[in-house]
């Protein structure tokens, strides 16, 4: 699914990322941990395509394809999706519509006609009820005026509806009381699937508890300092993060 | 600073006058010689006064625009008016200034509830126009007042008694058909304590050169709920004042949406006085593109305490275009625990655009909470990505940005009629290509 190859990124010609390497499979999910400023978001979103960083040297190789190449849009009708750690209020559009552009997009890019009104909104109103959420939300403008809870739940949401191939989930956790918490892990186990792979970056163990790894890994001063299964998330719960910093050191 | 131009103006208006409607009130025609007096010695507003200094109105001081003789209506085209008015509501049509009856529809207005054109509430009812006419704003706000009040031909009258609650809304529809036309009209909406109503101000014209110029006084007793929409589609050739005066009696509440989209030269002055605890909000739009200079000015005064004001101006500008915005809110020294929030917000679409932007609070009281914000600028590229890493491209995704920083504005209108309608103005005026409109 996704390959990186001794991937290193500047930022402000400040070396972030040092030669990253990881290898993910269909299926599998992917935690990687780390202390803040260790480069976890600039991974999550070298991996979209966001602007203003410089790749120095590497590759990342998505489905056999350069994702390096791509621009953020084709990257994600391609099926890589970003849940954003600070999702963006965009006053003005309404979620059903971002929704409905989104999935016309990504099924013209396939070749595929626009989906049918009825069968969207059948859709749409599904995923709504899987993720506990108020129908009015979609007729609401994106993200604006949403709780933090209410942000990452809609992100999930439009996760729920694109099916993406490969998720990545910038700090999810951050910012959710425990009941949101629930359902936001509710709704992405339910989309675990045997050809979808997941990326959570995240700070706290405490997601983990709710969605279980196949693989964490420590992410430090810009390398992948340990990895592990899942049990490695506990070790860190455990200990914190000086003990890795201070092994790769 | 009287020149020869102005003097044409008060010099055909001696033939004007006789013509004029309240020939028989005596309180109205010494209003009106007032008002003359006023702006005989003033002419038009210049650029000198601090309030004018970013628009200029030489150009209708080198033309002389003329009130028309009272017309047949029947040369309007219906599919056309069909465009402006709406379905659903009492309306009052006013071409070139004066009263259409046969394109107006005011059947089934409830009797306690009065909704008829100026000239004729002048005879019906002028003892309670002469305690309202003129109170609302004075002729000596600036001489563009005092030339509605001389040169007004018709308007709209709105009286809504205590506890009345209007079932639909009331539209005005100013409609300027001939080139070269002065349109002048006066406007007074009451609501009587309690009362609640809903009134829609439109102004739009033939694709011809005219003057339109539009002072509306609004009256909001305790307790009572007053929502103006201002939906000013002018033509492009077109000249356009416009006042909005409004007086707030304890508890009012008090909103203005105020989409300003045509005219060549368009101004609008939007006051209100807030007594205890009232509420007001004033929204605005508006979208400047080719050579368009579009101005509104705002003052809030906060005279009594407990308050609350919300202020949103968002402007478009494109091409040449230049928006101006002056929004004061001033406090009063018994106006204390005000509430109070000015914004204006800038999008500029081409490096010729201009925005003037003059944000000012004068606060006198100490227990307050006034903010204010400005931004003059381009879209925002975090929300560019977001839409990117949701398969939009990046064209289309400033399309639909651009497009979603004014409909912000347009998804306030509560009446679908009119939603419609200005989201179509919208539209027309900044097509986005990617914005489906079906999906809206």
């Amino acid at each position: 699914m996704l390959s990186i190859n001794n991937l290193t990124v500047n930022v402000n010609d400040k070396q972030i990322l040092k030669g990253i390497n990881l290898e993910i499979k269909a299926g599998e999910i992917h935690a990687i941990m780390g202390p803040n400023g260790s480069g976890k978001s600039t991974l999550s979103h070298i991996l979209s395509g966001k602007a203003g960083y410089e790749v120095t040297g590497g590759t990342v190789t998505y489905q056999g394809k350069n994702l390096l190449e791509m621009p953020p849009e084709i990257r994600a009708r391609e099926g890589v999706f970003l849940a954003f750690q600070y999702p963006v209020e965009i006053p003005g559009v309404s979620n059903i519509y971002l929704l409905k552009a989104a999935l016309n997009s990504i099924r013209k890019h396939h070749g595929q006609p626009e989906v049918d009104a009825m069968d969207f909104l059948t859709l749409v109103k599904g995923k709504v009820r899987l993720l506990e959420m108020d129908e009015k939300f979609l007729y609401r403008a994106v993200n604006e005026g949403f709780s933090g809870g209410e942000k990452k739940r809609n992100e999930i949401l439009q996760m729920a509806i694109l099916e993406p191939k490969l998720c990545i989930l910038d700090e999810t956790d951050s910012g959710l009381d425990i009941d949101a918490l629930k359902v936001v892990a509710e709704g992405v186990n339910s989309l675990r699937s045997p050809d979808r792979s997941f990326v959570m970056v995240t700070h706290y163990q405490r997601l983990l508890d709710y969605i279980k790894p196949d693989f964490v890994h420590v992410l430090a001063h810009g390398q992948i300092v340990k990895s592990g299964g899942a049990e490695l998330a506990l070790e860190l719960e455990e200990k914190g993060y000086g003990w890795v910093e201070q092994a790769a050191a | 600073m009287t020149t020869v131009t102005t003097s044409r103006y008060t010099a055909e208006y001696q033939s004007i006058a006789p013509l004029l409607p309240g020939q028989a009130l005596p309180w109205l025609q010494s209003l009106r010689t007032q008002a003359l007096e006023k702006f005989s010695v003033h002419g038009f507003p210049s650029l000198r006064e601090e309030e004018w200094r970013y628009t200029n109105v030489a150009a209708i001081e080198k033309k002389l625009f003329s009130p028309s003789i009272n017309l047949e209506s029947s040369h309007i085209d219906t599919d056309w008016l069909k465009l402006h008015q709406l379905e659903d509501a009492w309306s009052v049509v006013l071409v070139d200034g004066h009263f259409s009856a046969e394109l107006s529809v005011l059947d089934g207005l409830p009797d306690s509830v009065s909704v008829l054109n100026m000239a004729d509430a002048l005879v019906k009812c002028p003892k309670l126009l002469e305690n309202y006419l003129g109170q609302g704003v004075d002729n000596a706000e600036h001489s563009f007042i005092a030339f509605t009040t001389a040169w007004f031909t018709d308007g709209l009258f709105v009286h809504v008694p205590a506890r009345q609650v209007l079932a639909k809304p009331v539209q005005v529809l100013h409609i300027a058909t001939q080139a070269d036309v002065l349109a002048t009209t006066r406007t007074v909406i009451i609501a009587n304590e309690m009362a609640e109503a809903k009134v829609i101000e439109t102004f739009v014209g033939l694709d011809v050169a005219y003057l339109s110029a539009a002072v509306t006084e609004v009256f909001v007793g305790a307790n009572a709920d007053v929502t103006l929409y201002k939906m000013q589609c002018e033509s492009e050739k077109a000249y356009h004042f416009g006042g909005t005066y409004v007086k707030q009696s304890r508890d009012a509440r008090f909103k203005h949406h105020n989409f300003a989209f045509g005219g060549l030269l368009a101004r609008c002055d939007i006051h209100t006085d807030l007594d205890v605890a009232s509420e007001c909000e004033l929204n605005g739009l508006y979208l400047g593109v080719k050579r368009q200079h579009i101005d509104n000015h705002t003052r809030i005064n906060h005279l009594k305490p407990n308050a609350v004001s919300r202020e949103l101006y968002k402007g478009v500008l494109d091409d040449r275009a230049r928006g101006v915005f002056q929004g004061r809110v001033i406090v009063d020294i018994d106006a204390q625990k005000t509430d109070s929030q000015m914004n204006n917000r800038n999008l500029l679409l081409s490096d010729d655009a201009e925005a003037d932007t003059k944000p000012q609070l004068e606060i006198y009281a100490d227990d307050v909470k006034c903010g204010h914000g400005v931004t003059v600028g381009q879209l925002d590229e975090k929300s560019i990505f977001y839409l990117q890493s949701r398969c939009i491209d990046e064209e289309t995704a400033r399309n639909i940005l651009t497009f979603a920083f004014a409909n912000e504005m347009v998804d306030k209108i509560k009446i679908k009629g009119l939603h419609d309608r200005v989201l179509e103005q919208v539209l027309v005026r900044f097509p986005q290509e990617g914005v489906e409109k079906s999906w809206l």
